[in-house]
């Protein structure tokens, strides 16, 4: 079986934080692209089998990346990334929100702060991120809410997300 | 720093320190589509067998994993309800990520014009 030492992912209920780990075999810039760019961003950010609809994305300090997951059934889940301080190529802050197609945020809902940086490593480069949520209580709360709309596995289907990962 | 702790949160780490490794998720993978003796557990992994019983420790301390003997025979089984909404949403957001990343992986590769693909 595969096992990808490049990638690591830490959950911490307790903090409320998710850390991602992961290195690309590509230069630094083009891996920022990726991240900043919308037309690159509809191409990887939802992974299968949904997918990313951009509605509008203005990547400076202070604006906004407003976008839906698109479930194969055509449901959207809308969301809005604030751009809160960029440091290209080395890294960006941002806060997540839920939102509505409209692009109205809905500030009933947890939003969560993230840390990205980019580093330069021998064959190519390492993303971190860094997803906090402002207490572990909003945490509980996306997390509820996420098993309400059977967005989140059941047991059958963690079945086949294991089998994923361990593939 | 406030705390609203869960009487269960050192169990909540428990499990995710239990399912941090790929050996052991491949463990609980199997053991979703039903119970299983241990060398039927063991057979798909190239490790000793004193390794591989040290990951069942690791699941069986967490309270994922249950297991009863029948002569020489060890038959395990899963604890689903130590999969509780948390975990399952952690382990789902980890897959999210890791597809994510795979296709991003394969957008790189594109960009670089290095897909094998025609």
């Amino acid at each position: 079986m595969r096992h990808d030492p490049a990638y690591r992912f830490l959950a911490d209920a307790q903090s409320g934080t998710i850390r991602i780990r992961r290195s690309f075999a590509a230069p630094r810039q083009m891996v920022w692209d990726c991240h900043t760019r919308a037309d690159l961003l509809d191409q990887w950010f939802a992974p299968k089998p949904l997918t990313t609809k951009t509605a509008a994305m203005d990547f400076r300090e202070g604006g906004q990346w407003h976008h839906a997951m698109v479930a194969p059934d055509g449901t959207e889940y809308w969301g809005i990334v604030r751009f809160d301080t960029i440091n290209p190529i080395d890294g960006y802050t941002t806060t997540d929100f839920f939102s509505d197609a409209g692009g109205a945020r809905n500030t009933a809902l947890p939003s969560s702060t993230w840390d990205v940086r980019f580093e330069d490593t021998e064959t190519g480069t390492r993303v971190s991120t860094l997803i906090a949520y402002a207490s572990p209580e909003d945490l509980r709360t996306v997390i509820d809410m996420g098993m309400e709309e059977g967005m989140t596995a059941t047991l059958e289907k963690l079945d086949e997300l294991l089998a994923r990962l361990t593939a | 720093m406030v705390r609203h702790m869960e009487n269960n949160q050192p169990e909540l780490d428990a499990v995710f320190h239990a399912l941090s490794d790929p050996t052991r998720r491949a463990v609980v993978q199997r053991l979703t589509q039903g119970e299983a003796t241990v060398s039927e557990l063991h057979a798909p992994f190239d490790m000793g067998l004193p390794s591989f019983m040290k990951h069942l420790g690791v699941l069986e301390n967490a309270g994922l994993l249950g297991s009863a003997k029948a002569g020489r025979v060890r038959t395990c089984t899963l604890n689903p309800d130590r999969l509780n909404a948390a975990e399952r949403w952690f382990e789902e957001q980890r897959a999210f990520w890791q597809g994510r990343y795979d296709q991003l992986d394969g957008l790189l590769a594109s960009l670089k014009g290095e897909t094998d693909e025609t």
